[in-house]
This record gives C-alpha cells, sequence and structure tokens, in this order.
C-alpha cells in the first residue's frame, strides 16, 4: 500500500535554514546539509528546500545548497521559491532537485507548467499554492503571501493539472507557523478535486495533526518545518505514532 | 565501463550520482556504436512512452547486440516499461521485446494515478536484483503505466491493483521505481547490478 509521505521543508536564506511564523520574523535554524542528513537518518520521505532569499546572487547561491543537499541524499528533493522561467528550473535540476516547485510564476505564467512538464516530465513540476480563507471562499495569495492571486485554490489546482502539474503543494497561509494543526478542510477540497498528490503544508504543531491531515484532509503528503528544525519530534517518533493511528508509513 | 542511455527522458544527474556515490563510472554513449565498449547498459528515463522514439532501430539494434553477448542490462522505471513487447501510453511504438508483455495505464477507480511516493516491494523469487534487499521493503515510484505480472516477475507492487515492480530474465533487470531515490534499498539495488557486471 502507498505510504503517506512526511516532507521536511527547509526554508533558506543566505545558504542557512530559517523559518518564520506567518511568513515573518525568521530566525536561524541551521545548516541545509546538516539538517538534511538528519532528517534522512531519521526516515524523512523526501526534502523540499524553498529559497526565501531575494538578491541577485540569489541563484548560484541556491545552486551551491542543493548541491550540498543532494550529494549524499538518495530521496527526492524538490526546490522551490523564486523559480520564475526556463532558466531558474534548469539551474535547480542541474544542481540535483528531482522536483521544481513553482508559485508566483506558475499564476502569472501558466504556460510554464507545460514546457517544464514536457522537459523534465510532470513527476519533476510541483505547482505550490499558497491560500486563505475569505468567507467561505480558499483565495490564492502570491509572492509569499502578500499579493492576492484572485485565484480560487481548488480552480487553481484543477488548472494546475490539467496543464501538467505533478503535485500540488498546498500552503495555507492562515495556518502557517500557528502549531494550530492543518486547514484540513482547505486540504480536503484541493485534494478531492485534483488526481494528483497533495502535499498539505502549514500548520503542524503535534503528532495528531498529522494524523488529522492524511484522514480528515486527505492529503498524501504532509510537509512541515519547525516541528523538526528545533528537534521538538523526530521524523521517526511522528511516523511511529502513524503506524498505531492505522496510517501506511515508511518505517 | 557501464554506458547510461541519455534519450533526453528526464534528468540522469541523480542516477549518475548513485551510481558515483557506489564507485561506478557511467558513460553516456554518443552514438549506437559507442555501447561496443560497454560492460553494462542502464536505461533510466521517466515520462512517456513516446519518449522512446529517441533511441531508433540503430540504438535497438546496438542494445540488442550487447544484450546478445550477455551484457547485464538495467531498465529503470520507463527504462524497464521499454525492455517490454510495448506500451498502451504509446501504441504506434515496439519496445526492445526483451520480456513478454505490454504496458498499461493503473486504473484510477479508488486511488490516486499518478502513483507518487514510497510503495513495498512482495518478492516473488530468489536470487535476483533484489537480493538483500527485506520483503516489504519500501521505494519511491512517480509513475501512471505499469508491467503486467508475468514469470519473469520478480516483485510485485500494488496500487488499486497488483503491477510487476521488479522484473528479471537472467541477465536483463528492470524496475519500475527510482532506486537512485529510494535511499539504502536503493542504493542495495544498484549494488547487485554492479554485482551482475562482475
Amino acid at each position: 500500500m502507498l505510504s503517506k509521505r512526511i516532507i521536511a521543508c527547509l526554508d533558506v536564506r543566505d545558504g542557512q535554514v530559517v523559518k518564520g511564523i506567518n511568513f515573518e520574523g525568521l530566525r536561524t535554524a541551521g545548516d541545509p546539509a546538516e539538517l538534511a542528513r538528519r532528517y534522512n537518518a531519521e526516515g524523512i520521505d523526501e526534502l523540499v528546500i524553498l529559497d526565501i532569499t531575494a538578491t541577485l546572487e540569489r541563484r548560484r547561491a541556491l545552486a551551491d545548497t542543493i548541491r550540498a543537499v543532494a550529494r549524499e541524499l538518495f530521496i527526492p528533493l524538490a526546490v522551490g521559491g523564486g523559480i520564475r522561467t526556463d532558466a531558474d528550473a534548469a539551474a535547480a535540476v542541474d544542481a540535483g532537485a528531482d522536483k521544481v516547485s513553482l508559485n508566483t510564476a506558475a499564476l502569472s505564467n501558466p504556460s510554464l507548467i507545460t514546457t517544464l512538464a514536457e522537459r523534465y516530465g510532470s513527476q519533476a513540476v510541483l505547482v505550490a499554492i499558497d491560500a486563505k480563507w475569505e468567507d467561505d471562499r480558499p483565495a490564492v495569495y502570491v509572492r509569499s503571501g502578500s499579493t492576492p492571486g484572485n485565484r480560487d485554490a481548488v480552480s487553481w489546482a484543477r488548472e494546475a493539472e490539467d496543464r501538467g502539474a505533478g503535485e500540488i503543494l498546498l500552503t495555507s497561509i492562515d495556518r502557517d507557523g500557528t502549531k494550530a494543526g492543518f486547514d484540513c478542510k482547505l486540504t480536503a477540497a484541493v485534494s478531492r478535486a485534483v488526481s494528483i498528490p497533495v502535499i498539505a503544508s502549514g500548520g503542524a504543531g503535534t503528532l495528531d495533526h498529522f494524523v488529522d491531515v492524511f484522514t480528515d484532509g486527505c492529503a498524501d503528503a504532509a510537509l512541515a518545518a519547525s516541528i523538526f528544525h528545533y528537534a521538538e519530534t523526530s521524523v521517526r517518533n511522528l511516523k511511529t505514532h502513524l503506524r498505531d493511528a492505522g496510517i501506511p508509513v515508511r518505517l | 565501463m557501464i554506458a547510461l542511455i541519455d534519450y533526453k527522458a528526464g534528468n540522469l544527474t541523480s542516477v549518475r550520482k548513485a551510481f558515483a556515490a557506489l564507485g561506478a563510472d557511467l558513460f553516456t554513449p554518443e552514438r549506437p556504436d559507442d555501447l561496443a565498449s560497454a560492460d553494462a547498459i542502464v536505461v533510466p528515463g521517466v515520462g512517456h512512452f513516446g519518449a522512446t522514439r529517441a533511441l531508433g532501430p540503430e540504438w535497438i539494434q546496438a542494445i540488442l547486440g550487447r544484450v546478445g553477448e550477455l551484457r547485464p542490462l538495467l531498465g529503470i522505471c520507463l527504462g524497464m516499461q521499454w525492455l517490454f513487447e510495448g506500451s498502451d501510453e504509446a501504441p504506434e511504438l515496439a519496445g526492445l521485446g526483451l520480456l513478454s508483455g505490454r504496458c498499461y495505464r493503473l486504473p484510477s477507480t479508488d486511488v490516486k494515478i499518478p502513483h507518487v511516493g514510497w510503495n513495498s516491494l512482495d518478492m516473488q523469487r530468489e536470487n535476483t536484483i533484489v537480493d538483500q534487499v527485506e520483503d516489504h521493503a519500501q521505494v519511491y515510484f512517480t509513475h501512471s503505466f505499469v508491467a503486467p505480472v508475468t514469470g519473469d516477475t520478480v516483485a510485485v507492487t500494488s496500487h488499486g491493483q497488483p503491477f510487476a515492480s521488479v522484473v528479471q530474465r537472467g541477465h536483463v533487470a528492470g524496475v519500475q521505481f527510482h532506486p537512485e531515490k529510494s535511499g539504502e534499498v536503493g542504493l542495495q539495488v544498484l549494488r547487485n547490478f554492479l554485482g551482475m557486471v562482475g
């Protein structure tokens, strides 16, 4: 049976892992390669490197980080943050990324999804959707959650799938960094609307939050950052908890 | 030297890197003739079966020639599907035909397709490319089409229904999963292949 995946996200700025609360207030959480090594030893299923730097030197620094992480780890590695063009995607892939995650660029230039899916295969194209509830509507936001995307998350996820996305990385802006639990309502709405896997992100605080998102939220994978970075729980501990709750995991 | 066939079906960096971690340097043949010096052949690949169109009659002849000289061949993901007679994904194209059967799309009746993530290998027989891999070990998959379970099947995986996740017939082996992305289990499979090369 297909396991539910646990994915660790490394938010990287200037070569260091940081994690914000609601996308702001960053603090250093460590060296990416060192953290990646620790997660791999603990049994993480996949890694996401999210580049949150915005300098001209960004791409080269990011490639160095990807190379350092990819050199010794043989599990899937996705890279996102600031990937806007073919060249950005190619630089990430050449450095060792298995998947690239598109966010703002996918919404402003949806044909980029298709271009990259044709070049690298759909399995290499993740479309990241940041959403928050506005009345009863899950509204898409771009530019690190600062700008309304004027789209509904469910219809955008469907369109992304049609255009060739292989997976959706769905982040709840309302829950990100709050440790109040994943947004199961949002996740289930998107997961039921598409046939590609949906990775839930934002809000992980307890082990039971993961149980909830895999059951009520219909998530195929769950992503977290700070819950692992500060060693509040180990990946193995989380997976044991999930297995005991009847959720298939790789242990 | 082991040849890694590049037919532009996905990125070969991770396959090359995983073999390098085991001390094996792979070369990418530019022309079919380059295979004359190959001790073994790896056909990787992800994506659409139509991509195998790039491997025309000359490539097929060169690869079959080496296989006929008992050089080990490993197909990974799409490369494994190519070992069969063909695939419903691109019915107009023939596969290598080293294994009998046709690849088909997994039905999406009660599971999500594509099949993405870690799933288990249920071993069917011993002394194969998956030696020293525990029964039910989990490996990383990403695909929508699958190969049928036949006498050449070494391991079966289920996603809605069972399919062949590892196949082997003599020195021709194939894995539907990505050994280069399956942690230590995947590296063991590549190590076993290097053992076949000798």
